[in-house]
């Protein structure tokens, strides 16, 4: 049988996957949402691991209203894109410095 | 080796390594297409753990959605790829260094001293006629109605904001002109109309 730690190891690399995506093309910003959606399957991994394991279902709920809150950024974050590649000409985040910060 | 290891091992290879290919792919489309397979990875995974609704709802919405909004948005936007890749392995070894520790770490935290099978007992497989969606929609529909209808919420705001955001021109938008309201006079409001009211001998 498969244990729980088998399934809380793998969703641990595939975090650290998502963050080294950020580190290496942290210039493209749809590659950024890409690694941002990987990050939140391992973490929806996870509750679904333990969901299963301690047999509560309240995982499944959480991972319900992850999903919802990631498609509500996704649509925004794509929206916010489009946006600045239309003023800027390019979605690269070397140009977003209009703030200073 | 039982059945169900080998299917874990077998979904976890895809998983990560498409989802390694996908930071590493230098195409956005391709790297679309690669996240893709690593959500189809992701949702056999999640039926090992008895979660159907949610591995179904994961490719419906993430494959046939999301994804698909991913790839339209790159095709539509025309990307200079060398400007974005100029600095591509400037951070790399500093990533994978914090990559490294933080699997390492995680390891022993989570390893089977800690979650093994003789810790946390692997729950019987549950009948053929368990449903997971009946049991999922009591929750939802009784314990969690209220986050429910905030979902709900939530994605309304997303649909206006996002259509707010990118909307261009003033395209049949009401809207109202303040020096238009400062500059009204009373002629402009009030019309007097003299009706002449006929008499009762006229009939």
């Amino acid at each position: 049988m498969v244990s729980l730690s088998d399934y809380l190891i793998l969703s641990a690399i595939i975090f650290c996957i998502g963050l080294v995506g950020i580190f290496v093309n942290r210039t493209n910003i749809i590659t950024l949402l890409m690694c941002v959606e990987l990050i939140l399957v391992a973490v929806n991994t996870n509750f679904i691991a333990f969901s299963h394991f301690l047999g509560n279902e309240a995982g499944q709920i959480f991972v319900f209203f992850i999903l919802t809150v990631a498609a509500a950024e996704v649509a925004i974050g794509l929206a916010i894109l489009t946006l600045l590649f239309r003023n800027k000409g390019t979605i690269s985040v070397d140009v977003t410095n209009s703030l200073k910060g | 080796m039982t059945f169900d290891q080998i299917l874990f091992y077998v979904f976890s290879f895809w998983f990560i390594a498409s989802s390694l290919a996908m930071i590493f792919s230098r195409n956005a489309a391709k790297a679309v297409l690669f996240l893709i397979l690593s959500f189809f990875s992701a949702a056999s995974i999640w039926i090992l753990l008895e979660a159907e609704f949610l591995a179904i709802t994961l490719i419906l919405v993430y494959v046939g959605a999301v994804m698909v909004l991913f790839l339209f948005v790159i095709k539509m936007l025309n990307i200079d790829k060398s400007t974005l890749r100029a600095k591509f392995t400037g951070y790399l070894p500093l990533g994978l260094l914090v990559a490294a520790i933080i699997i390492v770490e995680m390891t022993l935290v989570l390893g089977g001293n800690q979650f093994g099978l003789d810790i946390v007992t692997a729950p019987a497989r549950h009948a053929a006629d368990y449903s997971n969606i009946t049991v999922l929609a009591m929750q939802l529909y009784t314990v969690y109605v209220y986050p429910f209808e905030l979902a709900a919420v939530l994605l309304l705001i997303a649909i206006i904001a996002s259509i707010t955001l990118v909307q261009r021109n003033e395209l049949n938008r009401k809207k109202q002109s303040i020096s238009e309201q400062v500059n009204v006079q009373a002629k402009d409001r009030v019309r007097l109309v003299s009706i002449t009211t006929p008499s009762k001998e006229d009939k």
